[in-house]
């Protein structure tokens, strides 16, 4: 019976199973490999070279972008989740009945249906020279001349990522909110705690699991984008992503995956961080 | 304290979720309204009259590339994906719900496969092809990116759902003499499928809209945001934003659709459910 339960088992398991080996760890690892190929103006050459990770972690062109992905990353973090967490405040605390919860929440995660690109253009109207915001401004007198920094910016980058990837906090942080028991608010209460003592100290530490969740879903998503910032800086801002689809348009694939392996590691050492606040299996 | 007045908080609260959902559809809003941009009509305000120019010049493929190919691909590209996500993360649930040796490798798989950064899945299975002298198409290596990013979603939602699920129900149904097939078919199915549509709603838009994973295992013939994104390089009219309405639209009748098949499935368990006990 144990034989043929075990048996099914991982014939239920296995197709899941393959396509994670096949486009996941094979890709992977082929990256590693080639990272350390060399590559002339044509072709790839089976090599193993440790010239490609040389030229990139010597160049302090790498570091700044780096640095520069690193920022936006960070930017992007804190405001999703000093946004998210109000919103799913507002939403777990502050909406008493269950429908309008549901109604609510369902308005904040319908435009993530949509596509991104499209998400990224409809701002174009709105920051341009002769974008709304400029013309309301100038109507209303507050200034005399356009604003330049509103689109083809690192302003319109971060605008773009809270607007895209703010959701991925409020989720997350809504779903560990409507967990907490409502006796312990309660108590905090009773006990005399005002009520942004109850948040800071029964809140939001019930709330880490979710805060994680949606943090590394952020930053991860941060770390290996480029087509905001390709698209909202104008070719003003650089980002990791973005160093290696250059490299990839250029045909130097050794040169790119060396800066993926790198990318990876940072990323992964950044999640480790954060999953040390959860435990994923846990809040299934 | 919550059934008190409500206090300035909540107003305050209120007020920021609006200004947000103002923030979230906003600009979503106004291509919708620029899309009718009048002929002569530019990017941005003022319109200079309504019409359908617009998406007239959308279609016309000589015009602006081949988006209704790309359209018809990506729509074909999601339902596939929306279909083997379904089976594949039911599948697996079904398996996880006892510990087999590698249970935790894979799951761990499946969260890697979140957090890896999708232009490096995109350039790993790229690359791959290329070393293998594989041509990459939207149908299979392309197919294989976006399972990646739906499957684990998936794979995490079916655990979900078996963990708060009541094994009683099967046992009951083989007590009655069910074969493994029907216990499966007839109870764990129709109990789980709600979420299954869920899970299968989730798999279809995230393929839809997906570009990174598409940049480089798309080959030769583009999926519609990688079409679209070529688009925004190279064209500067309001066809754009026609563009933006009919893939939202399109987004939007998905989401209707599932949103109608869920209701259509409570209300019917919930009539199945009443006659419990009623019978003769």
């Amino acid at each position: 019976m144990t034989r043929t339960t075990s048996w099914t088992t991982y014939l239920q398991v296995t197709p899941l199973a393959l396509v994670f080996l096949i486009f996941l760890v094979i890709p992977i690892a082929t990256i590693v490999v080639v990272s350390f190929f060399d590559y002339n103006t044509t072709s790839i050459i089976p090599a193993f070279l440790s010239q490609n990770y040389e030229e990139l972690l010597f160049s302090s062109v790498t570091w700044q972008t780096y640095l520069q992905t690193v920022e936006f990353a960070l930017m992007a973090w804190v405001l999703t989740f000093l946004i998210g967490f109000t919103l799913a405040y507002f939403l777990a605390f502050h909406v008493r009945s269950a429908t309008w919860q549901q109604v609510l929440f369902l308005v904040c995660t319908i435009p993530f249906w949509t596509s991104n690109v499209i998400r990224m253009i409809s701002w174009i109207p709105f920051l341009g020279r002769n974008g709304l915001a400029n013309m309301t401004l100038m109507k209303l007198g507050i200034i005399h001349q356009p604003l330049e920094f509103l689109l083809y910016s690192n302003f319109s980058v971060v605008l773009v990522y809270v607007h895209l990837y703010t959701l991925f906090m409020v989720v997350p942080i809504f779903n560990s909110m409507m967990r907490i028991d409502r006796s312990l608010l309660e108590a905090a209460l009773d006990a005399g705690a005002s009520g942004w003592q109850t948040l800071t100290n029964v809140i939001l530490p019930l709330c880490k699991p979710g805060i994680a969740i949606g943090s590394i879903f952020v930053v991860t998503i941060v770390m290996g984008d480029f087509v905001t910032v390709r698209m909202m800086s104008g070719g003003l801002s650089s980002s990791v992503a973005l160093m290696m689809a250059n490299a990839m348009s250029l045909l130097q694939y050794p040169a790119a995956a060396a800066n993926a392996v790198v990318l990876l590691l940072v990323v992964l050492m950044i999640v480790a961080g954060m999953m040390r606040v959860v435990d994923i299996r846990k809040e299934l | 304290m919550r059934h008190g007045k409500r206090g300035p908080a909540f107003y305050i609260l209120a007020a920021f979720f609006a200004l947000f959902v103002l923030f979230l559809y906003g600009p979503t809003i106004t291509i919708l309204v620029l899309s009718f941009q009048g002929p002569q009509g530019q990017l941005t305000f003022p319109m200079t009259g309504v019409s359908l120019h617009w998406f007239r010049n959308l279609f016309e493929t000589q015009m602006v590339g081949d988006i209704s190919g790309a359209l018809k691909r990506s729509l074909i590209l999601g339902v596939v994906v929306m279909i083997v996500t379904m089976v594949f993360s039911f599948s697996a649930g079904l398996a996880f719900r006892s510990r087999f040796r590698g249970s935790s490798l894979i799951f761990y798989l499946a969260i890697a496969s979140l957090i890896v950064p999708s232009i490096l899945i995109s350039l790993g299975i790229g690359l791959l092809f290329r070393v293998l002298d594989l041509d990459p198409a939207w149908y299979t290596s392309a197919f294989g990116a976006h399972l990646t990013w739906t499957l684990p979603f998936g794979l995490l939602i079916m655990l979900a759902v078996f963990n708060r699920f009541d094994r009683r129900y099967e046992e009951a149904a083989r007590d009655l003499g069910a074969t493994p097939w029907q216990t499966i078919r007839h109870v764990v199915i129709p109990i789980v499928l709600p979420s299954l549509i869920g899970v299968g709603l989730f798999g279809f838009t995230l393929s839809y809209d997906e570009f990174a994973r598409s940049l480089y295992t798309a080959g030769t013939f583009n999926t519609l945001p990688l079409e679209i994104y070529g688009m925004t390089t190279n064209i500067t009219t309001p066809v754009l934003y026609a563009l933006g309405t009919v893939t939202t639209t399109v987004s939007f009748l998905v989401i209707a659709i599932a949103l109608i098949a869920f209701t259509i499935v409570r209300r019917r368990r919930e009539r199945h459910g009443s006659d419990a006990g009623k019978a003769a």
